[in-house]
């Protein structure tokens, strides 16, 4: 504790992003099915006292019909943040996000904006099956035109909503509910105040010499590994995108220069993943910094099983990642 | 004369439903020449729906439209040189190029794009309506969307929305009876649509979509309801496409064929021809009136070729632009290819 700073969890932080740019900027506005009672699976009460209902816009169950709406209501100058809840909710809306969000300004020729801020979760560890368990952002990384974020700790969450609500682009943020309670439930010391985590930059959580690790989405299960493999004399520098497009290459190029080892670990699927966007690049900027083949850890080409000891199994689990890094560093040519 | 309309009004709409037939006309056969590439939708035929929809509407209400959408834009007061040389992929066109003809738009009198893939723009149209109603603006949002986007979940989601949001919308329904070359009616599971308007609790009428004062009439309706802040409504204006779906460079289209007596009955109903008598017969305006409009339709669409084939070809620093809101996004693919922006 301290002067400068107070404790929140990843909801709450999410909140007081909110409040503080609605507060800002009177073109925010919030849409969510399951507003007036929650957004994020936060509970919504304090916005809705400070904000009133003309600022909470209620829907029905309608994920394209909710995501074409907030493009037009962006298309006419004001920032819908909408709760899309989870990421294979989503889906749904694929079209209204490719033909309409993201394209909107250039078949404009650059005179219409799309400020839109789409928020949804991913829940790996929730046992729901296959149908609740999607992490689409590889999808929406390919399609030009969006900022896909993707923050792991209350203090990033605050930060990227706060800059998605600054700048004009439409933004897809994938908000971390795994598994279970987001950031383990714990609280995090944030900044009393204004600050913002600007887009397109990733964060070095740890100093390390021997191997790059590049958590996408699991960066506590990632820590955890680490952590352990720090007592076997493994040194990693763990290196976190926060922001999924733009990627901050050079980040993890400048990394990759003092270890030359690079793990990837995602959650999404290793075909056309986010995963295998990091490692193409680094293949493609920074082979020559390697000393040994750049290697990802995924969510292999299946399906999300329900069973808890079926699924535990699918995620990048704390053996496949140890499993990796040691192979990485263990590497000869 | 039809409510408040006076003759300046008569010649007008007539003005603007001679220039989209001249316009396609002169689109259709450049086209078919190679000026220019891709494909191009041509809205003849349906004239009538699309001024008598849009006349009613104000400079700042919005207007939302289709694939066969250069006619929306011109209905609406659009700029025929922006919208030619955009078809032309000049750099003076509407979207400088980028967008052709699927996508026009003139966003200085409310024509805030057309959509080429069916039903998609809809629900934006219900958001951009939502912002109105928010700001507490009397304006209105109207989306045209033809009966093979009826079809299309996200026109049902989005006529469900504006109901429950009671958004200043009016659904503008153009019937032209075939979606490319199938005829809807053998697919679809209602006579009219307008039949489902009920369904999501809103009025909805019909019109003859040959005839712009009834097509204007039913319109004006339901932006008077949607301006007096009562909610949204559809319009369903029965009309007919007189050219084939579309004229496609790169891809065949199948061959159309509807019955000759069907297309004898809506080339008798050409809605010029019926304004044109009418006002005629009405004393609304004078053969030499007539004559004058068609020559400047005449003049003014020439003009527009004009300009967009003398126009310069969009520089090719362009491609980079207008995806994201700043370069910053490519700024990393940009040095690395070397490119100079």
């Amino acid at each position: 504790m301290s002067n400068n700073s107070h404790p929140v969890t990843y909801g709450e932080a999410l909140i007081e992003a909110l409040q503080e740019e609605m507060r800002r900027d009177p073109a925010i506005f919030l849409m969510g099915y399951y507003l007036p009672k929650s957004i994020f699976f936060v509970p919504a009460d304090s916005l809705l006292q400070e904000f009133g209902s003309s600022r909470c816009v209620l829907t029905p169950v309608s994920e394209a019909g909710i995501v074409g709406s907030a493009v037009g209501a962006a298309m006419a100058g004001l920032r819908p943040v909408v709760d899309l809840r989870l990421s294979s909710f989503a889906w749904y809306a694929t079209d209204q996000f490719v033909n309409q969000a993201a394209r909107n300004r250039y078949l404009s020729g650059g005179q219409v904006s799309v400020p839109a801020v789409f928020v949804m979760n991913v829940s790996p560890g929730s046992r729901a099956g296959a149908q609740h368990s999607d992490r689409s952002y590889p999808l929406f990384m390919h399609i030009p035109g969006f900022n896909v974020l993707a923050p792991s700790t209350p203090y990033d969450a605050k930060g990227l909503l706060k800059a998605a609500l600054r700048q004009d682009n439409p933004v897809i943020l994938y908000l971390d509910n795994a598994p279970g309670p987001r950031y383990g439930g714990r609280r995090q010391e944030i900044p009393n105040g204004d600050y913002t985590v600007p887009i397109g930059r990733a964060i070095v959580h740890r100093q390390g010499s021997d191997v790059t690790v590049v958590p996408i989405c699991w960066l506590h299960r990632t820590m955890e590994v680490v952590d352990k493999l720090a007592q076997e004399g493994i040194s990693c520098e763990v290196v976190e995108p926060r922001t999924l497009k733009p990627l901050d290459i050079d980040c993890i190029l400048k990394s990759v220069a003092k270890t030359g080892r690079l793990v990837v670990v995602d959650i999404s699927h290793p075909c056309c993943g986010a995963a295998a966007e990091v490692a193409a690049s680094i293949a493609d900027e920074g082979f020559g910094y390697l000393k040994a083949p750049v290697t990802r850890v995924t969510t292999p080409d299946i399906h999300i099983p329900a069973a808890p000891a079926l699924e535990d199994e699918v995620w990048p689990t704390p053996d496949r990642i140890a499993a990796a890094i040691r192979q990485s560093v263990g590497y000869r040519r | 004369m039809t409510q408040h309309l006076v003759k300046a009004d008569y010649l007008e709409m007539f003005r603007r439903m001679q220039t989209i037939r001249r316009f396609e006309e002169t689109a259709e056969n450049a086209f078919k020449r190679g000026e220019f590439l891709g494909s191009c939708h041509s809205a003849i035929g349906q004239e009538a729906t699309s001024v008598g929809a849009c006349y009613g509407l104000k400079n700042d209400d919005i207007m939302l439209g289709t694939h066969r959408g250069h006619g929306h834009v011109i209905a609406k007061g659009g700029d025929v040189n922006a919208l030619m040389a955009e078809m032309y992929g000049k750099a003076t066109g509407c979207a400088k190029g980028k967008a052709g003809s699927m996508h026009v738009q003139d966003l200085s009198v409310g024509a805030m794009g057309e959509c080429g893939i069916l039903g998609s723009h809809v629900p934006a149209a219900v958001g951009l309506a939502l912002a109105m109603k928010m700001r507490g603006e009397p304006r209105v949002s109207l989306a045209f969307f033809g009966d093979g986007a009826a079809q299309e979940g996200t026109v049902h989601e989005a006529m469900n929305l504006a109901s429950v949001w009671k958004a200043p919308v009016i659904f503008l329904c153009e019937n032209n009876g075939y979606f490319n070359y199938v005829r809807t009616r053998d697919r679809c599971s209602v006579p009219q649509f307008v039949q489902r308007a009920p369904a999501y609790g809103m009025p909805g009428t019909t019109a003859d979509g040959q005839d712009v004062l009834a097509v204007y009439s039913a319109a004006q309706a339901a932006v008077d309801r949607a301006r007096r802040g009562e909610g949204p409504s559809m319009v369903e204006c029965f009309t007919y496409r007189y050219r084939a779906h579309a004229f496609l460079s790169g891809v065949g289209g199948e061959q159309e064929e509807r019955p000759q007596e069907e297309m004898d009955y809506w080339l008798g109903r050409d809605p010029i021809k019926l304004f044109r008598l009418r006002l005629l017969a009405e004393e609304w305006a004078t053969e030499a009136d007539l004559t004058g409009v068609e020559a400047g339709v005449e003049q003014a669409v020439k003009e527009a070729q004009t300009f967009a084939r003398n126009s310069p070809s969009a520089e090719l620093k362009e491609v980079f632009l207008d995806t994201y809101a700043d370069l910053s996004p490519l700024a990393r693919y940009l040095a690395r290819q070397g490119v100079q922006m």
